[in-house]
Protein backbone atom coordinates (compact mmCIF):
# COMPACT_ATOMS: atom_id res chain seq x y z
CA UNK A 1 0.00 0.00 0.00
CA UNK A 2 1.30 3.16 -0.61
CA UNK A 3 1.82 6.44 1.73
CA UNK A 4 -0.65 8.26 -0.19
CA UNK A 5 -3.10 5.71 0.31
CA UNK A 6 -2.20 4.81 3.58
CA UNK A 7 -2.49 8.78 4.74
CA UNK A 8 -5.63 9.08 2.65
CA UNK A 9 -7.29 6.39 5.27
CA UNK A 10 -6.11 7.76 8.30
CA UNK A 11 -7.37 11.04 7.33
CA UNK A 12 -10.89 9.19 6.34
CA UNK A 13 -10.89 7.65 9.99
CA UNK A 14 -10.19 10.82 11.52
CA UNK A 15 -12.16 13.09 9.75
CA UNK A 16 -14.96 10.03 10.41
CA UNK A 17 -14.56 10.00 13.77
CA UNK A 18 -14.88 13.87 14.19
CA UNK A 19 -18.19 14.07 12.38
CA UNK A 20 -19.68 11.31 14.66
CA UNK A 21 -18.63 13.01 17.59
CA UNK A 22 -20.51 15.77 17.03
CA UNK A 23 -23.32 14.36 15.01
CA UNK A 24 -23.68 12.01 18.45
CA UNK A 25 -24.14 15.06 20.26
CA UNK A 26 -26.29 17.02 17.93
CA UNK A 27 -28.63 18.76 20.97
CA UNK A 28 -25.52 20.58 22.29
CA UNK A 29 -23.25 21.04 19.19
CA UNK A 30 -26.22 21.64 15.90
CA UNK A 31 -29.38 23.14 17.74
CA UNK A 32 -28.07 25.55 19.87
CA UNK A 33 -26.76 28.10 16.85
CA UNK A 34 -30.14 27.62 15.49
CA UNK A 35 -31.95 28.72 18.69
CA UNK A 36 -29.49 31.43 19.41
CA UNK A 37 -29.81 32.78 15.39
CA UNK A 38 -33.84 33.05 16.04
CA UNK A 39 -33.79 34.91 18.82
CA UNK A 40 -31.35 37.52 17.22
CA UNK A 41 -33.61 37.99 14.51
CA UNK A 42 -37.09 38.57 16.49
CA UNK A 43 -35.06 40.77 18.88
CA UNK A 44 -32.49 42.41 16.79
CA UNK A 45 -34.24 42.02 13.82
CA UNK A 46 -38.45 42.37 13.82
CA UNK A 47 -38.42 44.55 17.43
CA UNK A 48 -35.44 46.44 17.22
CA UNK A 49 -35.01 46.51 13.42
CA UNK A 50 -37.91 47.80 11.91
CA UNK A 51 -37.28 51.17 13.72
CA UNK A 52 -33.85 51.12 12.60
CA UNK A 53 -34.61 51.36 9.05
CA UNK A 54 -32.58 50.47 5.78
CA UNK A 55 -28.64 49.85 6.10
CA UNK A 56 -26.52 49.98 2.74
CA UNK A 57 -29.44 49.87 0.75
CA UNK A 58 -31.52 46.55 2.82
CA UNK A 59 -33.44 46.14 5.18
CA UNK A 60 -31.73 45.62 9.09
CA UNK A 61 -32.89 42.03 9.25
CA UNK A 62 -31.58 41.13 5.30
CA UNK A 63 -28.50 43.21 6.18
CA UNK A 64 -27.04 41.72 9.73
CA UNK A 65 -27.83 37.88 8.00
CA UNK A 66 -24.76 37.58 6.51
CA UNK A 67 -23.17 38.51 10.09
CA UNK A 68 -25.35 35.92 11.65
CA UNK A 69 -24.74 32.85 9.53
CA UNK A 70 -20.75 33.63 9.73
CA UNK A 71 -20.66 34.39 13.37
CA UNK A 72 -22.35 30.84 14.28
CA UNK A 73 -19.61 29.46 11.31
CA UNK A 74 -17.07 30.46 13.42
CA UNK A 75 -18.27 29.64 16.61
CA UNK A 76 -18.87 25.99 15.55
CA UNK A 77 -15.51 26.25 13.44
CA UNK A 78 -13.60 26.71 16.80
CA UNK A 79 -15.18 25.40 19.28
CA UNK A 80 -15.15 21.85 17.66
CA UNK A 81 -11.75 21.53 16.71
CA UNK A 82 -10.93 23.04 20.70
CA UNK A 83 -12.96 20.68 22.58
CA UNK A 84 -12.27 17.64 20.39
CA UNK A 85 -8.72 18.19 20.73
CA UNK A 86 -8.34 19.54 24.42
CA UNK A 87 -10.72 16.18 25.57
CA UNK A 88 -8.24 13.97 23.62
CA UNK A 89 -5.25 15.76 25.08
CA UNK A 90 -7.30 15.42 28.41
CA UNK A 91 -8.25 11.71 28.13
CA UNK A 92 -4.98 10.68 26.84
CA UNK A 93 -6.28 9.20 23.39
CA UNK A 94 -4.46 11.89 21.54
CA UNK A 95 -1.93 9.20 22.41
CA UNK A 96 -3.53 6.82 19.74
CA UNK A 97 -2.87 9.35 16.88
CA UNK A 98 0.76 10.28 18.41
CA UNK A 99 2.10 6.00 18.26
CA UNK A 100 0.55 5.04 14.99
CA UNK A 101 1.96 6.00 11.73
CA UNK A 102 0.09 9.05 10.99
CA UNK A 103 1.83 12.31 9.45
CA UNK A 104 1.47 15.39 11.68
CA UNK A 105 0.01 17.31 8.74
CA UNK A 106 -2.85 14.60 8.16
CA UNK A 107 -3.17 15.14 12.06
CA UNK A 108 -4.06 18.37 11.13
CA UNK A 109 -6.17 18.35 8.39
CA UNK A 110 -8.07 15.71 9.85
CA UNK A 111 -9.19 17.69 12.96
CA UNK A 112 -9.70 20.84 10.66
CA UNK A 113 -11.72 19.09 8.59
CA UNK A 114 -14.35 17.90 11.30
CA UNK A 115 -13.99 21.57 12.30
CA UNK A 116 -15.30 22.88 8.89
CA UNK A 117 -18.06 19.87 8.88
CA UNK A 118 -19.69 21.37 11.55
CA UNK A 119 -19.12 25.04 11.11
CA UNK A 120 -21.09 23.92 7.29
CA UNK A 121 -23.64 21.63 9.46
CA UNK A 122 -24.31 24.43 11.64
CA UNK A 123 -24.22 26.90 8.76
CA UNK A 124 -27.07 25.27 6.72
CA UNK A 125 -29.34 25.25 9.83
CA UNK A 126 -28.71 28.93 10.59
CA UNK A 127 -29.08 29.38 6.87
CA UNK A 128 -32.38 28.05 6.98
CA UNK A 129 -33.62 29.74 10.31
CA UNK A 130 -32.66 33.17 8.63
CA UNK A 131 -34.94 31.82 5.71
CA UNK A 132 -38.03 32.00 8.06
CA UNK A 133 -37.28 35.84 9.27
CA UNK A 134 -35.44 37.57 5.87
CA UNK A 135 -36.70 36.78 1.87
CA UNK A 136 -32.57 36.77 0.99
CA UNK A 137 -31.04 35.86 -2.61
CA UNK A 138 -27.55 34.87 -3.24
CA UNK A 139 -25.05 37.52 -4.94
CA UNK A 140 -22.49 35.09 -6.01
CA UNK A 141 -22.48 31.58 -5.03
CA UNK A 142 -19.06 30.73 -5.46
CA UNK A 143 -17.56 34.05 -3.51
CA UNK A 144 -20.16 32.97 -0.41
CA UNK A 145 -19.15 29.22 -0.54
CA UNK A 146 -15.49 30.31 -0.69
CA UNK A 147 -15.42 32.92 2.08
CA UNK A 148 -17.55 30.26 4.49
CA UNK A 149 -15.10 27.65 3.65
CA UNK A 150 -12.12 29.55 4.34
CA UNK A 151 -13.08 31.26 7.65
CA UNK A 152 -14.70 28.17 8.83
CA UNK A 153 -10.65 26.65 8.04
CA UNK A 154 -9.37 29.95 9.95
CA UNK A 155 -11.03 29.22 13.24
CA UNK A 156 -10.76 25.67 13.50
CA UNK A 157 -6.81 26.62 12.79
CA UNK A 158 -7.30 28.74 16.13
CA UNK A 159 -9.21 26.56 18.08
CA UNK A 160 -6.43 24.02 17.64
CA UNK A 161 -4.14 26.16 18.63
CA UNK A 162 -5.71 27.06 21.65
CA UNK A 163 -6.66 23.43 22.38
CA UNK A 164 -2.82 22.58 22.17
CA UNK A 165 -1.60 25.16 24.82
CA UNK A 166 -5.14 24.46 27.22
CA UNK A 167 -4.15 22.85 30.58
CA UNK A 168 -7.51 23.42 31.93
CA UNK A 169 -11.25 23.14 30.55
CA UNK A 170 -11.35 26.92 31.43
CA UNK A 171 -8.32 27.43 28.90
CA UNK A 172 -10.81 26.56 26.24
CA UNK A 173 -13.22 28.75 26.99
CA UNK A 174 -11.05 32.15 27.99
CA UNK A 175 -10.23 33.06 24.08
CA UNK A 176 -13.80 32.31 22.66
CA UNK A 177 -15.49 34.00 25.48
CA UNK A 178 -12.26 37.44 25.54
CA UNK A 179 -11.19 37.61 22.19
CA UNK A 180 -13.63 35.34 19.83
CA UNK A 181 -16.32 37.30 20.83
CA UNK A 182 -15.55 40.81 21.51
CA UNK A 183 -13.93 40.46 17.96
CA UNK A 184 -16.72 38.79 16.27
CA UNK A 185 -19.47 41.39 17.23
CA UNK A 186 -17.38 44.27 16.89
CA UNK A 187 -16.81 42.49 13.36
CA UNK A 188 -19.59 44.55 11.85
CA UNK A 189 -22.32 41.45 12.11
CA UNK A 190 -25.01 44.55 13.10
CA UNK A 191 -23.74 47.79 11.45
CA UNK A 192 -21.61 48.82 8.78
CA UNK A 193 -18.34 50.31 9.80
CA UNK A 194 -19.13 53.55 7.67
CA UNK A 195 -21.37 54.38 10.69
CA UNK A 196 -18.66 55.24 12.92
CA UNK A 197 -16.62 58.25 13.80
CA UNK A 198 -13.47 58.26 11.53
CA UNK A 199 -11.09 56.70 14.56
CA UNK A 200 -13.59 53.89 15.36
CA UNK A 201 -13.34 53.02 11.59
CA UNK A 202 -9.51 53.11 11.37
CA UNK A 203 -9.64 51.19 14.47
CA UNK A 204 -12.06 48.32 13.30
CA UNK A 205 -10.23 47.60 10.59
CA UNK A 206 -7.10 46.17 12.30
CA UNK A 207 -10.04 44.12 13.50
CA UNK A 208 -9.26 40.22 10.93
CA UNK A 209 -12.96 39.18 11.78
CA UNK A 210 -14.16 42.58 10.11
CA UNK A 211 -12.71 41.26 6.49
CA UNK A 212 -14.78 37.86 6.67
CA UNK A 213 -18.26 39.37 7.66
CA UNK A 214 -17.95 41.77 4.88
CA UNK A 215 -16.46 39.54 2.26
CA UNK A 216 -19.11 36.91 3.09
CA UNK A 217 -22.01 39.93 2.95
CA UNK A 218 -20.63 40.61 -0.55
CA UNK A 219 -20.98 36.94 -1.21
CA UNK A 220 -24.85 37.51 -0.03
CA UNK A 221 -25.94 40.50 -0.69
CA UNK A 222 -23.44 42.53 -3.18
CA UNK A 223 -22.36 45.44 -0.63
CA UNK A 224 -19.06 45.32 1.89
CA UNK A 225 -16.97 47.96 3.36
CA UNK A 226 -13.95 46.40 3.07
CA UNK A 227 -11.74 45.71 -0.90
CA UNK A 228 -12.51 41.75 -1.47
CA UNK A 229 -9.04 41.67 -2.69
CA UNK A 230 -7.44 42.62 0.92
CA UNK A 231 -9.95 40.35 2.40
CA UNK A 232 -9.42 37.32 0.63
CA UNK A 233 -5.44 38.12 1.28
CA UNK A 234 -5.83 38.61 5.00
CA UNK A 235 -7.77 35.88 5.30
CA UNK A 236 -5.70 33.41 3.26
CA UNK A 237 -2.46 34.94 5.23
CA UNK A 238 -3.85 34.14 8.55
CA UNK A 239 -4.70 30.46 7.35
CA UNK A 240 -1.07 29.84 6.02
CA UNK A 241 0.46 31.15 9.13
CA UNK A 242 -2.03 29.46 11.81
CA UNK A 243 -1.34 26.33 9.13
CA UNK A 244 2.41 26.27 9.69
CA UNK A 245 2.43 27.22 13.63
CA UNK A 246 0.04 23.87 14.25
CA UNK A 247 2.31 21.95 12.36
CA UNK A 248 5.27 23.16 14.25
CA UNK A 249 3.21 22.80 17.85
CA UNK A 250 2.82 19.23 16.70
CA UNK A 251 6.41 18.49 15.22
CA UNK A 252 7.81 19.65 18.71
CA UNK A 253 5.18 17.78 20.49
CA UNK A 254 3.87 21.02 22.44
CA UNK A 255 1.24 20.17 25.22
CA UNK A 256 1.32 16.78 24.07
CA UNK A 257 4.38 15.35 24.69
CA UNK A 258 6.59 15.35 27.79
CA UNK B 1 11.28 -20.79 19.85
CA UNK B 2 15.09 -21.28 20.25
CA UNK B 3 17.74 -18.52 19.91
CA UNK B 4 18.75 -19.89 16.62
CA UNK B 5 15.49 -18.61 15.06
CA UNK B 6 16.05 -15.24 16.20
CA UNK B 7 16.85 -13.49 12.61
CA UNK B 8 17.62 -9.80 13.82
CA UNK B 9 17.24 -7.24 16.44
CA UNK B 10 13.56 -6.17 16.74
CA UNK B 11 14.84 -3.13 19.36
CA UNK B 12 18.34 -1.24 19.40
CA UNK B 13 18.46 1.14 21.74
CA UNK B 14 22.16 3.53 22.33
CA UNK B 15 23.33 5.98 24.72
CA UNK B 16 19.39 6.99 25.39
CA UNK B 17 19.25 9.89 27.69
CA UNK B 18 15.81 11.72 28.70
CA UNK B 19 15.88 15.05 31.01
CA UNK B 20 12.63 16.10 31.57
CA UNK B 21 11.58 20.11 31.50
CA UNK B 22 12.03 20.08 35.41
CA UNK B 23 15.36 19.07 35.37
CA UNK B 24 14.64 15.09 36.42
CA UNK B 25 17.06 12.95 34.56
CA UNK B 26 15.39 10.02 33.64
CA UNK B 27 17.55 8.28 31.67
CA UNK B 28 21.56 8.46 31.77
CA UNK B 29 22.34 6.62 28.41
CA UNK B 30 20.79 3.19 27.82
CA UNK B 31 21.72 0.67 25.61
CA UNK B 32 19.13 -1.97 25.23
CA UNK B 33 19.24 -4.66 22.48
CA UNK B 34 15.69 -6.78 22.11
CA UNK B 35 16.11 -9.45 19.36
CA UNK B 36 13.30 -10.49 17.56
CA UNK B 37 10.75 -13.38 18.46
CA UNK B 38 11.94 -12.68 22.37
CA UNK B 39 9.37 -12.08 25.19
CA UNK B 40 11.44 -9.44 26.97
CA UNK B 41 10.86 -8.04 30.88
CA UNK B 42 11.62 -4.63 31.33
CA UNK B 43 12.15 -4.79 35.20
CA UNK B 44 12.41 -2.02 38.05
CA UNK B 45 11.19 -0.10 40.93
CA UNK B 46 8.68 2.79 40.22
CA UNK B 47 10.53 5.80 38.80
CA UNK B 48 13.53 3.93 37.06
CA UNK B 49 12.66 5.14 33.83
CA UNK B 50 10.69 1.89 32.41
CA UNK B 51 7.62 4.16 31.02
CA UNK B 52 9.47 6.94 29.76
CA UNK B 53 11.83 4.56 27.98
CA UNK B 54 8.40 3.03 26.34
CA UNK B 55 7.24 6.56 25.82
CA UNK B 56 10.63 7.53 23.97
CA UNK B 57 10.34 4.10 21.51
CA UNK B 58 6.57 4.63 20.54
CA UNK B 59 7.08 8.60 19.98
CA UNK B 60 5.09 9.84 23.27
CA UNK B 61 7.75 11.27 24.60
CA UNK B 62 10.93 13.38 23.25
CA UNK B 63 14.42 11.99 23.02
CA UNK B 64 17.19 14.60 24.63
CA UNK B 65 19.58 12.42 22.42
CA UNK B 66 20.55 8.96 21.70
CA UNK B 67 19.30 6.41 18.61
CA UNK B 68 16.19 4.53 18.68
CA UNK B 69 15.63 1.47 15.87
CA UNK B 70 13.05 -0.39 15.11
CA UNK B 71 13.54 -3.40 12.88
CA UNK B 72 16.12 -1.51 11.82
CA UNK B 73 14.02 1.59 11.02
CA UNK B 74 15.47 4.72 12.88
CA UNK B 75 13.32 6.70 14.99
CA UNK B 76 14.77 9.80 13.63
CA UNK B 77 14.54 9.43 10.14
CA UNK B 78 11.62 7.26 9.56
CA UNK B 79 9.35 7.08 12.47
CA UNK B 80 6.78 6.02 10.32
CA UNK B 81 8.42 2.97 10.08
CA UNK B 82 9.21 2.65 13.41
CA UNK B 83 5.85 3.21 14.61
CA UNK B 84 4.12 0.81 11.76
CA UNK B 85 6.40 -1.83 13.48
CA UNK B 86 4.89 -1.23 17.53
CA UNK B 87 1.86 -1.99 19.23
CA UNK B 88 1.66 -0.45 22.73
CA UNK B 89 -0.72 -1.13 25.66
CA UNK B 90 0.21 1.58 27.99
CA UNK B 91 -0.24 1.62 31.47
CA UNK B 92 -2.87 4.58 31.86
CA UNK B 93 -6.46 3.68 29.80
CA UNK B 94 -6.30 6.07 26.91
CA UNK B 95 -9.21 5.45 24.57
CA UNK B 96 -12.20 7.72 24.47
CA UNK B 97 -14.77 6.25 27.09
CA UNK B 98 -17.65 7.38 25.15
CA UNK B 99 -17.01 5.57 21.81
CA UNK B 100 -17.89 1.98 21.38
CA UNK B 101 -15.34 -0.58 21.73
CA UNK B 102 -15.44 -1.53 18.01
CA UNK B 103 -15.00 2.08 16.50
CA UNK B 104 -12.34 2.65 19.22
CA UNK B 105 -10.10 -0.74 17.73
CA UNK B 106 -11.33 -0.45 14.15
CA UNK B 107 -10.40 3.53 14.01
CA UNK B 108 -6.61 2.60 15.74
CA UNK B 109 -6.36 -0.20 12.52
CA UNK B 110 -7.46 3.16 10.03
CA UNK B 111 -4.57 4.71 11.41
CA UNK B 112 -2.49 2.65 10.37
CA UNK B 113 -4.43 3.09 6.95
CA UNK B 114 -6.17 -0.32 6.76
CA UNK B 115 -9.02 0.12 4.80
CA UNK B 116 -12.76 0.83 7.11
CA UNK B 117 -14.30 -2.68 6.05
CA UNK B 118 -11.53 -4.83 6.67
CA UNK B 119 -10.54 -2.72 10.01
CA UNK B 120 -14.13 -3.36 11.21
CA UNK B 121 -13.46 -7.38 9.88
CA UNK B 122 -9.92 -6.74 11.95
CA UNK B 123 -11.88 -5.22 15.19
CA UNK B 124 -14.12 -8.03 14.91
CA UNK B 125 -11.39 -11.35 15.12
CA UNK B 126 -9.37 -8.94 18.11
CA UNK B 127 -12.27 -8.22 19.99
CA UNK B 128 -13.30 -11.98 19.81
CA UNK B 129 -10.14 -13.24 20.65
CA UNK B 130 -9.95 -10.67 23.99
CA UNK B 131 -13.81 -12.37 25.08
CA UNK B 132 -15.33 -8.94 24.00
CA UNK B 133 -17.28 -9.40 21.06
CA UNK B 134 -20.26 -9.76 23.42
CA UNK B 135 -19.98 -5.63 24.21
CA UNK B 136 -18.70 -4.43 21.10
CA UNK B 137 -21.46 -1.82 20.42
CA UNK B 138 -21.54 -0.58 24.11
CA UNK B 139 -18.96 2.40 24.63
CA UNK B 140 -16.03 1.49 26.91
CA UNK B 141 -16.91 3.77 29.65
CA UNK B 142 -19.28 1.04 30.64
CA UNK B 143 -16.41 -1.73 30.64
CA UNK B 144 -14.84 -2.82 34.06
CA UNK B 145 -11.48 -2.55 34.89
CA UNK B 146 -10.26 -5.67 33.37
CA UNK B 147 -12.16 -5.46 30.41
CA UNK B 148 -10.64 -2.10 29.43
CA UNK B 149 -6.91 -3.60 29.66
CA UNK B 150 -8.47 -6.21 27.26
CA UNK B 151 -9.46 -4.00 25.10
CA UNK B 152 -6.30 -2.10 25.04
CA UNK B 153 -4.41 -5.35 24.04
CA UNK B 154 -7.27 -5.65 21.10
CA UNK B 155 -6.16 -2.54 19.85
CA UNK B 156 -2.66 -3.20 19.73
CA UNK B 157 -2.86 -6.05 17.82
CA UNK B 158 -4.99 -4.77 15.79
CA UNK B 159 -3.23 -3.89 12.95
CA UNK B 160 -0.50 -7.08 13.47
CA UNK B 161 2.50 -5.19 14.85
CA UNK B 162 5.77 -7.14 14.86
CA UNK B 163 6.43 -5.79 18.17
CA UNK B 164 3.96 -5.51 21.10
CA UNK B 165 5.04 -3.79 24.53
CA UNK B 166 2.77 -3.66 26.84
CA UNK B 167 3.47 -1.44 29.93
CA UNK B 168 1.84 -3.21 32.89
CA UNK B 169 -0.89 -5.15 31.54
CA UNK B 170 -2.04 -6.88 34.32
CA UNK B 171 -2.36 -3.97 36.75
CA UNK B 172 -5.60 -4.63 38.84
CA UNK B 173 -6.70 -7.45 36.70
CA UNK B 174 -8.13 -10.48 38.28
CA UNK B 175 -6.17 -13.79 38.51
CA UNK B 176 -8.13 -15.55 35.89
CA UNK B 177 -8.18 -12.96 33.82
CA UNK B 178 -4.50 -12.73 33.88
CA UNK B 179 -3.76 -16.41 33.32
CA UNK B 180 -5.82 -15.84 30.31
CA UNK B 181 -3.72 -12.91 29.29
CA UNK B 182 -0.65 -15.05 29.94
CA UNK B 183 -1.87 -17.54 27.39
CA UNK B 184 -2.81 -14.98 25.31
CA UNK B 185 0.90 -13.18 24.81
CA UNK B 186 2.39 -16.60 25.19
CA UNK B 187 0.16 -17.78 21.69
CA UNK B 188 1.06 -14.28 20.05
CA UNK B 189 5.17 -14.64 20.82
CA UNK B 190 4.55 -18.44 19.65
CA UNK B 191 3.37 -16.75 16.39
CA UNK B 192 6.57 -14.36 16.01
CA UNK B 193 5.34 -11.62 17.54
CA UNK B 194 8.27 -9.78 19.66
CA UNK B 195 7.25 -8.64 22.65
CA UNK B 196 8.30 -6.11 25.53
CA UNK B 197 6.55 -6.75 29.10
CA UNK B 198 7.10 -3.89 32.13
CA UNK B 199 5.19 -5.49 35.31
CA UNK B 200 5.76 -5.04 38.95
CA UNK B 201 4.50 -9.01 39.18
CA UNK B 202 7.54 -10.67 38.80
CA UNK B 203 6.09 -13.77 38.82
CA UNK B 204 4.69 -12.89 35.27
CA UNK B 205 8.14 -12.21 34.10
CA UNK B 206 9.64 -15.23 35.63
CA UNK B 207 6.39 -17.42 33.75
CA UNK B 208 6.62 -15.46 30.21
CA UNK B 209 10.20 -14.04 29.60
CA UNK B 210 13.21 -15.60 28.28
CA UNK B 211 15.00 -12.32 28.52
CA UNK B 212 15.69 -9.40 31.39
CA UNK B 213 16.59 -6.11 31.69
CA UNK B 214 16.60 -4.24 34.95
CA UNK B 215 16.54 -0.15 35.20
CA UNK B 216 17.05 1.16 37.87
CA UNK B 217 17.57 5.52 38.46
CA UNK B 218 17.71 5.88 34.17
CA UNK B 219 20.49 2.88 33.80
CA UNK B 220 20.25 -0.55 32.78
CA UNK B 221 22.47 -2.79 35.67
CA UNK B 222 21.39 -5.89 34.45
CA UNK B 223 20.71 -7.84 30.83
CA UNK B 224 20.80 -11.61 30.15
CA UNK B 225 18.77 -14.24 29.86
CA UNK B 226 16.41 -15.25 32.70
CA UNK B 227 17.85 -18.66 33.15
CA UNK B 228 21.45 -16.99 33.64
CA UNK B 229 20.13 -14.35 35.98
CA UNK B 230 18.31 -17.14 37.95
CA UNK B 231 21.51 -18.98 38.65
CA UNK B 232 22.99 -16.37 40.29
CA UNK B 233 20.99 -17.10 43.14
CA UNK B 234 23.29 -18.47 46.23
CA UNK B 235 20.23 -19.90 48.00
CA UNK B 236 16.98 -20.26 48.42
CA UNK B 237 14.36 -20.13 50.91
CA UNK B 238 10.90 -22.92 51.01
CA UNK B 239 8.07 -23.24 53.36
CA UNK B 240 7.82 -26.91 54.31
CA UNK B 241 4.11 -27.93 55.41
CA UNK B 242 3.95 -30.09 58.41
CA UNK B 243 1.42 -32.41 59.59
CA UNK B 244 1.63 -32.73 63.03
CA UNK B 245 2.21 -29.42 65.16
CA UNK B 246 5.43 -28.76 66.32
CA UNK B 247 5.15 -26.87 69.96
CA UNK B 248 8.80 -26.40 70.66
CA UNK B 249 10.99 -26.05 67.43
CA UNK B 250 14.53 -23.36 68.41
CA UNK B 251 16.21 -22.19 65.39
CA UNK B 252 18.66 -24.84 64.15
CA UNK B 253 21.05 -25.59 61.83
CA UNK B 254 19.95 -29.53 60.53
CA UNK B 255 22.25 -31.50 57.93
CA UNK B 256 23.59 -28.05 56.65
CA UNK B 257 20.12 -26.58 56.18
CA UNK B 258 19.24 -23.86 58.27
CA UNK B 259 15.77 -24.05 59.40
CA UNK B 260 13.39 -21.65 60.96
CA UNK B 261 9.90 -22.41 62.44
CA UNK B 262 7.10 -19.84 61.33
CA UNK B 263 4.50 -21.43 63.22
CA UNK B 264 3.23 -24.72 64.87
CA UNK B 265 2.80 -26.33 61.12
CA UNK B 266 5.24 -24.31 59.25
CA UNK B 267 8.79 -24.40 58.69
CA UNK B 268 11.32 -22.43 56.25
CA UNK B 269 14.26 -23.76 55.35
CA UNK B 270 17.33 -21.99 53.54
CA UNK B 271 18.72 -24.29 50.63
CA UNK B 272 22.16 -23.22 49.27
CA UNK B 273 22.77 -23.75 45.68
CA UNK B 274 23.98 -27.32 44.63
CA UNK B 275 22.44 -28.18 47.66
CA UNK B 276 20.42 -31.91 47.80
CA UNK B 277 17.21 -31.14 49.75
CA UNK B 278 16.70 -35.02 49.81
CA UNK B 279 18.59 -34.90 52.88
CA UNK B 280 17.17 -33.06 54.98
CA UNK B 281 13.40 -34.90 54.38
CA UNK B 282 15.76 -38.11 55.60
CA UNK B 283 16.68 -35.70 58.98
CA UNK B 284 12.93 -34.82 59.15
CA UNK B 285 11.54 -38.53 59.50
CA UNK B 286 13.80 -39.42 61.33
CA UNK B 287 12.58 -36.84 64.09
CA UNK B 288 8.96 -37.67 63.08
CA UNK B 289 8.67 -34.74 61.09
CA UNK B 290 5.85 -35.38 58.16
CA UNK B 291 6.11 -32.94 55.23
CA UNK B 292 2.56 -32.49 53.55
CA UNK B 293 3.30 -29.45 51.58
CA UNK B 294 6.29 -27.47 50.03
CA UNK B 295 6.49 -24.14 48.41
CA UNK B 296 9.09 -21.09 47.57
CA UNK B 297 8.92 -19.02 50.41
CA UNK B 298 9.91 -16.01 48.20
CA UNK B 299 9.59 -15.78 44.04
CA UNK B 300 13.17 -16.33 42.36
CA UNK B 301 13.19 -13.38 40.86
CA UNK B 302 12.14 -10.74 43.24
CA UNK B 303 14.28 -12.01 45.65
CA UNK B 304 17.06 -11.41 43.37
CA UNK B 305 15.84 -8.39 42.00
CA UNK B 306 15.76 -7.21 45.56
CA UNK B 307 18.92 -7.83 45.68
CA UNK B 308 20.49 -6.04 42.62
CA UNK B 309 17.90 -2.72 43.22
CA UNK B 310 19.09 -2.38 46.46
CA UNK B 311 22.65 -3.19 45.63
CA UNK B 312 23.08 -0.73 43.40
CA UNK B 313 21.04 1.88 45.17
CA UNK B 314 23.85 1.26 47.74
CA UNK B 315 26.34 1.84 45.29
CA UNK B 316 25.10 5.19 43.56
CA UNK B 317 24.81 6.25 47.40
CA UNK B 318 28.52 5.83 47.92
Amino acid sequence: MSALSRNCIAFQTIFTKEVLRFMRIWVQTVVPPGITTALYFIIFGNLIGERIGEMEGYSYIEFIVPGLILMSVITSSYSNVVSSFYFSKFGHHIEELLVSPVPNWIILAGYICGGVARGVVVGIVVTLVSLMFADVSIHSYLLTLAVFVLTSILFALAGFINAVYANSFDDISIVPTFVLTPLTYLGGIFYSIRMLPEFWQTLSLANPVLYMINAFRYGILGVSDINLGVAFAIILLFIVVLALFSLSLLRRGVGIKS
Amino acid sequence: MSVAAYQMTALSIRNLQKTYASGVVALKGIDLDVEQGDFFALLGPNGAGKSTAIGIICSLVNKSSGTVQVFGHDLDSNPGAVKQCIGLVPQEFNFNQFEPLEEIVANQAGYYGVERKEAFRRAEVCLRQLDLWGKHREIARSLSGGMKRRLMIARALVHQPKLLILDEPTAGVDIEIRHAMWDLLREINRQGTTIILTTHYLEEAERMCRHIGIINQGEIIERTSLSQFLNKLSSESFELNLRKGLADFPDQSMGGFALHRLDDHTLEVEVAKGQSINSLFTLLSERDIEVVGMRSAQNRLEQLFMDIVTSSREASVK
